[in-house]
């Protein structure tokens, strides 16, 4: 079956997941990103490459942080940008997912940035949009938010670039985690030889050592030198019902703390795809210690943005 | 003619007032009013479908019985049975009489309801088995609602072994399945889908023969899954458990790998499972662990399946495909044709408790006449069933029905 | 359309070393303070690494600053072409305002690059003045643009795609291949 995401040139044509994004494809992003970092810092941080076109953030779950990085992204290429915040409910008394993007296509939108809170859902529009349309998926369920994973390993990247060393620990709810899920395919795909997901039996998917990962139940196990540790959010849901007893002693068994996190190298770094749970899944003094990137995520996470729609707004004849 | 089934030989089949007169030799004194050649063609008893929705009573926008039925005779189904849930619930005996004569109506394939085994399904209370069973009904069933109180499936057993009805069960543990839409394995992992373990239907069977062993039950098993199951059914038969159990024609060809990218039409109950499963559950229709394949009909309206893969209603459109998926199947393990033929007719007729299946002398003439090397193309346009949605649109299978004979009328030809 | 200056093969070409040579004797006087250097990659900042050797005492002497510039998000061609698979990040490290910028490209040909290079150069602020130097002049420019300074000038014709080349010694040299799918620059 055709690779929804490329089109028959092998060129990107959608963004749905990181898994199935072949590795020159990845490091071209990457590649693009470090570029528009550099435009970041300059006094006019925008280029005119959308200029133009229209970007529609279609989020259908809410969330104001990751649609406000891809509003800031779209208008720094010099796109105009239409943000829908399309609540399910209403969604399913009146109009389909396929209708709403029907009509913003007649309203000459050119791009889709997609949030769901169902798997699939990404794919599903992306299949259906004509050619000349192209979909980001800005997170789909538990499946993929490949964004995220691609700013996430840019990051590793930016501060350990020998990544053919690394042992990288993925720490949290892996199983209702679509940024784990990217995560472990852009580490897997770039050839970090160690991943490793600590998280208790109830908080892992089926099989997941088949995605390429070891397991731990372990925290201190699992930390025991590692270059990276990327940590998870617990959402509140998770809490207090038949997968976890509490967040009390979720924190005591699998938070990161000062004394875990000196378990892991001395130089390793800690990443949050955020929002962070305090006290929860990591310690304040952690959050905030001189080993985490989480800030630096974020400026990232901008750049990477605009690398991706940068590479799916341009015209099919690439010079390579 | 040309014919195979159990008897597969090339003979001519002679046919008065809707009955099978005779095969081979004619009978003194028959003058055919109507010939049908069958030269290079199968002719077959009418196949027999173990369930098929039909969406009446209720759902009119997703299907009619007049399209479902003739969307069975033009797959060559000449007999069906079709699961209580409907809208109204078939729990009472006037929509069964009911359903059953608007069927008669069409004069096309025989209609079998399946009755409700509790009232409105909901697993409490026990129905009127045998006025449901006066007005038609030739067996009872839960359809795809699990019974959470295991005393209340234990007095249905019970109770149906009082009066030897057969209990058409699904076998999923409830709550281990809740908002489960795939099988709990690498698939739904890698693509973030909530998994239904195997273990729920290995659970739930083992609580479904049990109970079944203490009443005395007569089981069927609807829709078996999983490697394990097939073992289970195979323990339970040799100990001699009146229980027997189908498997449905897609998966014998699909896994969960077939979902793809998220293709809604793999969005089926049970979820599509491993290769080992599927490599199972044939060995075990080969040796006669699972008796029959059923087609699982379960036509939906396009809009449904357009959405996300969890919300995407269930179910594959099926009717058509069941004789042409059951012929790939034996072409690809090596089954000769009057033993798969005899999956989806006697086998199926037998568990229904119907005359049908079989064209001994005297038998309803219902027929199937098919070209096996006659292939033809899954699509919206070729198929007539209203629900267009199938794992297997844009392929090309062998196997093409050419008529279809029911009480001798010719009810479909090709 | 072949005069007797248009050269066919690489025997023709002028030998890339001795042009930098007289680029930058007549980049010389162009050297005062509050200027900076500005490549445009990739051959025009090979050329700027070369110059910034070769003119090493003028530009101590007056300071000098340099940056490159990868024009990609500036180029006209994005619609049709879309990005190149490679692309660096523009670096410059100095202030742009009121800086006379010397920029600094290998083979002029349309004059769209320069313009790509132009409109990415003011977004980093605003020059006192741009002057374009370059080793080639190829002729055929399609907008109002040419270079004040260069080093040779080359008649070609369509048919012929001329390129800067860093052989593995580090030495520059040019190149005349037929033309493929390739932009113009």
């Amino acid at each position: 079956m055709n690779n929804p995401q490329l089109d028959t040139d092998g060129q990107l044509r959608h963004l749905l997941s990181i898994e199935g994004l072949p590795k020159k494809i990845l490091n071209q992003i990457l590649d693009t990103a470090e570029s528009f970092v550099g435009v970041a810092e300059r006094e006019v941080k925008k280029v005119p490459l959308l200029r133009g076109k229209t970007v529609c953030n279609l989020f259908f779950e809410n969330s104001t942080r990751t649609r406000t990085t891809f509003e800031i992204a779209a208008k720094r290429l010099s796109a105009d940008v239409i943000s829908l915040n399309v609540s399910t409910s209403s969604q399913s008394k009146g109009e389909t997912i396929l209708d709403t993007v029907d009509n913003l296509i007649a309203m000459h939108a050119d791009m889709f940035v997609v949030r769901h809170a169902q798997s699939g859902a990404a794919h599903l529009i992306a299949k259906h949009v004509p050619p000349h349309i192209h979909v980001i998926n800005a997170g789909d369920g538990r499946h993929s938010h490949p964004t995220q994973g691609l700013l996430d390993v840019f990051t590793i990247r930016k501060y350990k670039p020998e990544l053919h060393n690394l042992r990288v620990a993925i720490v949290g709810d892996v199983l209702h985690s679509r940024v784990a899920r990217s995560e472990i395919h852009g580490l897997t795909t770039l050839g970090v030889p160690e991943v490793r997901v600590i998280a208790p039996k109830t908080l892992l998917p089926a099989q997941v050592e088949k995605l390429g990962v070891h397991v731990y139940h372990d925290i201190d196990e699992g930390l025991k030198d590692v270059d990276v540790i990327m940590m998870l959010r617990l959402q509140n849901e998770r809490m207090n019902g038949a997968m976890l007893p509490s967040s009390e002693e979720y924190f005591k068994t699998y938070g990161l703390t000062q004394e875990r996190l000196a378990l892991a190298k001395p130089d390793a770094i800690v990443m949050h795809p955020g929002p962070m749970n305090r006290g929860v899944e990591i310690d304040s003094t952690v959050a905030d210690g001189k080993q985490s990137v989480i800030l630096p995520q974020v400026t990232y996470g901008i750049a990477i943005r605009m690398a991706v729609m940068a590479i799916l707004g341009g015209g099919a004849g690439a010079t390579l | 003619m040309t014919q195979k089934n159990n008897i597969n030989d090339k003979l001519d089949v002679f046919i008065a007032a809707g009955k099978i007169v005779s095969i081979g030799a004619m009978p003194d004194g028959f003058i055919a009013t109507k010939t049908i050649d069958a030269t290079n063609l199968t002719v077959c008893p009418g196949l027999v479908d173990l369930s098929a929705r039909l969406r009446e009573p209720g759902d009119e926008y997703k299907a009619r019985l007049a399209s479902e039925l003739q969307a069975a005779v033009a797959g060559g189904v000449t007999s069906l049975a079709c699961p209580p849930d409907t809208d109204p619930v078939l729990d009472e005996p006037g929509l069964v009489e009911m359903l059953k004569h608007r069927a008669k109506q069409q004069g096309l394939a025989h209609v079998y309801p399946l009755g409700a085994m509790t009232r409105q399904l909901k697993g409490s209370a026990l129905s009127e088995m045998n006025e449901l069973h006066t007005a038609g009904c030739v067996g009872f069933s839960q359809a795809n609602v699990a019974v959470t109180d295991t005393q209340v499936l234990w007095r249905a057993m019970e109770y149906a072994a009082t009066f030897d009805f057969t209990l058409f069960l699904h076998a999923e543990e409830p709550f281990l399945a809740a908002k489960g839409v795939a099988h709990d394995g690498e698939v739904a992992t890698r693509m973030g889908l909530k998994g239904i373990p195997s273990a729920a239907e290995a659970l739930a069977l083992a609580s479904i023969l049990r109970i079944a062993q203490e009443a005395g039950a007569r089981i069927h098993i609807s829709r078996l899954s999983t490697a394990e199951g097939v073992a289970m059914i195979r323990t339970a038969k040799a100990k001699g458990l009146k229980v027997s159990c189908d498997v449905s024609a897609n998966h014998l060809h699909l896994t969960e790998h077939d979902i793809a990218y998220f293709d809604a039409n793999c969005h089926l109950k049970p979820p599509l499972r491993t290769q080992r499963d599927k490599a199972e559950l044939s060995a075990g229709l080969k040796d006669g662990t699972i008796d029959a394949i059923c087609s699982d009909h379960t036509p939906v309206d396009d809009d449904a399946k357009l959405a996300p893969f969890a919300e995407a209603e269930i179910g594959a459109t099926g009717l058509e495909l069941l004789l042409p998926l059951t012929l790939k199947w034996a072409k690809q393990e090596k089954v000769s044709l009057p033993h798969a033929i005899e999956r989806i007719t006697k086998a199926s007729a037998n568990i229904l408790g119907v005359a049908a299946g079989d064209l001994s002398p005297n038998s309803n003439a219902d027929l199937c006449i098919f070209d096996a090397n006659e292939y033809w193309k899954v699509s919206p346009k070729t198929l007539k069933s209203q629900g267009k949605n199938t794992p297997f649109t844009g392929l090309e299978l062998a196997g093409k029905v050419k008529f279809t004979l029911v009480n001798g009328q010719v009810v479909y030809h090709d | 359309m072949t005069d007797a200056n248009t050269p066919l093969d690489n025997s023709q070409l002028p030998n890339a070393e001795t042009l930098l040579h007289t680029l930058a004797t007549k980049l010389t006087p162009l050297l005062k303070p509050n200027t900076a250097l500005v490549g445009i990659h990739s051959g025009g900042v090979w050329i700027m690494q070369k110059l910034l050797v070769l003119l090493e005492d003028a530009i101590q002497l007056h300071h000098i600053e340099h940056g490159t510039l990868d024009v990609s998000f500036y180029r006209d061609d994005y619609a049709q072409r879309g990005l190149k698979a490679e692309n660096r990040p523009s670096q410059i490290p100095f202030d742009v305002e009121n800086k006379h910028i010397i920029l600094i490209d290998d083979v002029f040909y349309t004059g769209r690059t320069t313009r790509a290079a132009m409109n990415e150069l003011f977004d980093y602020g605003r020059p006192a003045s741009i002057t374009l130097i370059a080793l080639i002049n190829r002729g055929g420019r399609e907008l109002p643009i040419t270079p004040q300074v260069v080093a040779a000038d080359l008649l070609l014709n369509a048919s012929q795609h001329l390129q800067l080349t860093q052989l593995a010694d580090g030495s520059l040299a040019l190149d005349l291949t037929p033309q493929h799918n390739s932009a113009r620059p």
